[in-house]
């Protein structure tokens, strides 16, 4: 292509960064140096565009090196990629986490989103704003910006997925390496450490701080960044972690995550090697009997998706591990990840054999470091071991695992725009059909899941499809993971086997603390429903739900007690899709504005619910049945409920009653599984 | 003259059902082209007859009998039995939140067709409250995705700003802008393939630009002014046309078009011109033709000036 470029030259420091991701330049046409051979031919052109899904992860390189993206850095990864500039520019500019304009090295991510705001996230705000100015703005008072090396900036962030130790803040730290520190939960002495000190000192080689064994190079280094208390271990999160009862929990806080032995040890790898024993079509018979359906939102036979996919003639097929668990209020694919990523690794072969894929592509989350790191060691590891690669285990079965890290979009966890994502271009929903079955990433028929549900296909194997199917109810198989927070006792990841009641779960978190009760349980987070305190009898069961007209959407169950704001809470709700619109279509783009104006007007009390409700009423409907994908069609969902189901505003109760028929069905597809996989049911 | 004949694979032929009325088309006839067939009228903003639909917009939503979400004409294909309904409640509800979410955050003024739509189903644009005062320049483009500063609800959001003027020969009013895709699909790889605009930012904030939103004289673009031709909402237009509106000048009605063959090259474009006072006030070529498809380079879009340059003593 005849591109045509800024020529800002970039810095040693940002070329080396975009060289480790790309490997260096061979020739003057792919912005090396010009040689004399490359006045007589033309290299590059196809080559280098075919490598176009590397446009993400050399944007990633550069932002954790240098903490953004110059004009010179941007003009350098075009040029390696043949890659006009303003579509790297568009590329860049649709993600959170990049930065296009000079900025400290250290950014503070504070989560403000539900669970952390109905925490104490107000306080931490203020005090951030105190020490550093207003979000964006800002070096640190006593570091001025003539040592931007120095200096922090801060931004408020949607729910980082760290909810059962709300209030959460997340500091990344740009340099080599990359350093994170996680303060969750955050006081405000925590805070302050995550704003202050400088770049760390001792720079070492990533992933080597645990002293044993060199472990393979990471992204993040190993060490969090100086001065803040470390994280505690992933098993956490997990109340009744070691609990017998457990299946896909089972060895979270019994194995080291960072051990290919221990998983071994602890029965990782039976299941890979009783799918060699029964062959793609014998997985794929488990996989259909187990009755196996999503776990990201959409709840669409994961059996159906894979025979579909695998019987596709056209070929190369993908797998693509959903792990951009951005929904607010869900954090059960991150406490799988860094507590058994192993387990991830071998169900995401298992998926690529049954499907007849050579490669899987695992999209995780930006806000995850923790995680990235786990599953890049246990990547390398599998691939040193031969359980990655060519002939694995002995079979002739050949896969291997890309991982693809997102910069803070949630819409990227829809399961089209995941393949926009990956490809380097824009994030953004692509309209069905053709379905990711028939045409998914780069056009080839791909199988997306969510990291929950493919963790589920080896205890399938295990048991075998029909035991498995025998846990749970008969229209929801086995055991389900529910995300708590917010007002109990216990928050934390909580394994039950479908049937369980939304009591159950609650009380097995301990019930709320004395002296509270529930106002209201948001069900499937910010794309999800309320449901009042006196509904705790609804079975958190697929068809439960849907029959009380809520969803279980990706196991989120977010406890508002009698103290909530909860109109505050709905403004939050409005916020985040304003930010993570991706703006393609009139009715959310627009529709998420006009629904959050009028919240504050209601806040505000300069309007009333006479006027506003019919007002919300009537974009929300039309959000609902126009929008392209399952973030603008449920945008409305949470705001509606708490208008209809929870009696804010106190309309008469004559109003048009309970929440819409479709409620569960669109609800559904905002989570990351989504909208095709619904609509193909239909 | 003769029409060259393709020799496509025949098509079979699929009975479907539009507001009731049954009609047999050729497999892979999309709703709108059957509708067209059919003589209803749906309204579009961002179909482009020359381009891969981007179904952006949303205005031309019809109901898909048991289907959960309404479906965009513009790109959805016809399938045997399908049934549906392009007047229903549903899809006038869609239609006039469309328009009127658009029309209370953009200058819909030089966009034909919206008074219509506004009338015939009833959109009130105004509904939202008085419209927030516009972003000085160069602010919309500096926002970070996924952030924004929440007002007070009292005023409606839009994406008004001044208009960007940095080239002598057509103007980027994004005042108007209601992100249809087309220019950057011209721009791009279904047309001209020279990539000087891409869609920057995320939701509310997204907008049209070029690599740091640099000035078009420091971009890629080539002044093909293919962009132009496919914008329907007059974001970008010609200088000529910018200024005789911003004077009050510009009079359709008193446009003649002439339709010849550009000189400059042996391709053959055919150019329309748009006179007004014996002044040549725009070109563009006919989207049917089948050398440019609409499709023209700098000289035969821009390079008119010399055709009325009549000396001194004619110039006004």
């Amino acid at each position: 292509m005849d591109l045509r470029f800024l020529d800002e030259a970039p810095t040693a420091v940002e070329r080396d960064a975009v060289d480790a991701v790309l490997g260096p330049p061979e020739s003057g046409w792919d912005g090396g140096i010009r040689q004399d051979a490359d006045l007589r031919y033309a290299r590059g052109g196809h080559a280098s565009r075919e490598r176009r899904d590397l446009l993400l992860p050399a944007l990633h390189a550069v932002n954790d090196r240098v903490g953004w993206i110059s004009r010179g850095a941007l003009d350098y990864v075009c040029r390696r990629l043949t890659v006009p500039p303003a579509e790297a520019y568009a590329v860049a500019s649709f993600y959170a986490m990049f930065a296009l304009h000079e900025r400290p090295r250290r950014v503070v991510h504070l989560c403000t989103d539900i669970a952390c705001a109905a925490a104490g996230s107000g306080a931490l705000r203020d005090r951030l704003a105190a020490r550093l100015g207003p979000p964006g703005g800002g070096h640190g008072p006593s570091r001025g910006a003539e040592a931007p090396d120095a200096a922090v900036t801060w931004h408020e962030s949607p729910c980082l997925g760290l909810c059962e130790r709300a209030p959460a803040a997340l500091a990344l730290q740009a340099g080599d390496p990359a350093r994170y520190a996680v303060a969750a939960p955050a006081v405000a002495e925590d805070v302050d450490a995550l704003t202050g000190g400088g770049p760390g000192t001792a720079p070492g080689p990533a992933g080597s701080g645990n002293g044993h064994h060199p472990g393979p190079r990471t992204t993040y280094a190993s060490a969090p960044l100086p001065g803040n208390r470390p994280e505690p271990a992933p098993a956490s999160a997990v109340p009744d972690a070691g609990s017998p009862d457990h299946v896909l929990l089972r060895r979270i806080g019994r194995v080291d995550p960072l051990s290919l032995d221990d998983y071994r040890a602890a029965g990782g790898y039976a299941a890979l090697r009783e799918a060699l024993r029964i062959g793609p079509a014998g997985v794929l018979r488990e996989v259909n009997e187990s009755g196996l359906v999503g776990r990201g939102g959409a709840a669409f036979p994961t059996g159906r998706k894979w025979s579909a996919t695998a019987q596709q003639p056209d070929t190369p097929h993908y797998l693509v591990c959903n792990a951009d668990e951005s929904e607010p209020g869900t954090f059960k694919d991150r406490v799988l990840m860094e507590g058994d990523p192993f387990s991830l690794v071998e169900a995401m072969t298992i998926a690529g054999f049954a499907i007849g894929a050579r490669t899987g592509y695992l999209y995780i989350r930006g806000e995850y470091p923790r995680a990235l790191r786990h599953l890049e060691n246990a990547l390398a590891l599998a691939r040193e071991r031969g359980l990655l690669g060519t002939g694995i285990m002995g079979s002739g079965l050949d896969f291997d695992i890309e991982i693809r890290r997102g910069a803070g979009a949630y819409i990227c966890g829809e399961e089209t725009a995941i393949f926009g994502s990956i490809e380097g271009q824009r994030g953004e929903p692509r309209t069905k059909p053709p379905f990711p079955v028939e045409k998914g990433l780069f056009g080839k028929p791909t199988v997306v899941n969510n990291v929950e549900t493919l963790v589920n296909v080896l205890p399938i194997l295990l048991m075998g499809g029909p035991a498995y199917a025998s846990v749970g109810t008969r229209d929801s198989t086995g055991p389900k993971l529910f995300c708590l927070s917010g007002g109990v006792r216990r928050p934390g990841l909580y394994e039950l086997p479908f049937g369980a009641t939304l009591r159950d779960l609650v009380e097995a978190a301990g019930g709320v603390p004395g002296g509270r009760s529930i106002r209201a349980v948001l069900l499937g987070g910010a794309a999800g429903t309320f449901v009042r305190g006196d509904e705790l009898d609804i079975p958190l069961t697929f068809e439960g739900a849907r029959a009380a007209g809520a969803s279980l959407g990706s196991g989120v169950v977010l406890v508002l007690d009698d103290t909530a704001d909860l109109l505050a809470t709905l403004v939050r709700v409005a916020a985040f899709f304003r930010d993570e619109s991706c703006g393609q279509c009139v009715p959310c783009r627009v529709g998420t504005v006009r629904q959050e104006e009028a919240l504050l007007r209601l806040r505000s009390g300069a309007s009333s619910p006479d006027r506003e409700l019919p007002l919300l009423r009537e974009v929300g409907r039309a959000m609902r049945d126009a929008s392209i994908c399952g973030l603008g069609q449920t945008a409305w969902n949470a705001v509606e409920s708490a208008i209809d189901r929870l009696g804010l505003f106190a309309e008469p109760p004559s109003a048009p009653g309970g929440p819409r028929a479709t409620v569960e069905d669109t609800h559904q597809t905002a989570a990351p599984e989504s909208g095709a996989a619904t609509e193909e049911a239909s | 003259m003769t029409e060259p004949v393709l020799l496509a694979p025949p098509r079979r032929l699929i009975d479907a059902t539009i507001d009731g009325e049954p009609v047999r088309v050729p497999e892979g006839t999309t709703v709108l082209e059957a509708c067209a067939g059919a003589g209803t009228e749906i309204p579009t903003l961002c179909y482009g007859d020359t381009l891969t639909p981007r179904n952006a917009c949303r205005v031309c939503v019809v109901e898909v009998e048991g289907a959960r979400t309404l479906a965009p004409a513009c790109s959805r294909k016809l399938e045997p039995g399908m049934s549906v309904a392009t007047d229903s409640e549903r899809v006038r509800h869609s239609r006039r939140m469309v328009l009127e979410l658009l029309g209370s955050s953009v200058d819909l003024s030089t966009t034909p067709g919206v008074a219509e739509w506004n009338e015939r189903y009833g959109a009130d644009p105004d509904r939202f409250g008085p419209r927030a005062e516009p972003a000085a320049l160069g602010v919309r483009d500096a926002r970070r995705a996924g952030e924004h500063e929440p007002g007070d609800g009292t005023e409606a959001e839009t994406v008004e700003q001044p208009a960007k003027v940095d080239n002598d020969l057509y103007v980027r009013d994004y005042s108007k802008c209601i992100m249809c895709y087309k220019c950057v699909d011209a721009c791009g790889d279904q047309w001209q393939n020279t990539f000087a605009i891409g869609v920057a930012g995320r939701g509310f904030d997204a907008r049209i630009s070029t690599e740091h939103d640099v000035s078009l004289p420091d971009s890629a673009c080539v002044y093909c002014g293919n962009c132009v031709e496919v914008c329907p909402t007059g974001a970008l237009s010609f200088a000529t046309e910018f200024e005789m509106r911003r004077e009050g000048t510009w009079d359709e009605g008193r446009q003649t078009e002439t339709t010849t063959v550009c000189t400059y090259c042996g391709v053959g474009c055919n150019l329309t011109l748009h006179v007004q006072d014996n002044r040549i006030v725009k070109v563009t070529s006919p989207h049917d033709n089948p050398v440019t498809h609409g499709n023209l380079c700098i000289k035969g879009r821009f390079g008119f000036q010399h055709v009325q340059r009549r000396g001194e003593g004619e110039r006004r």
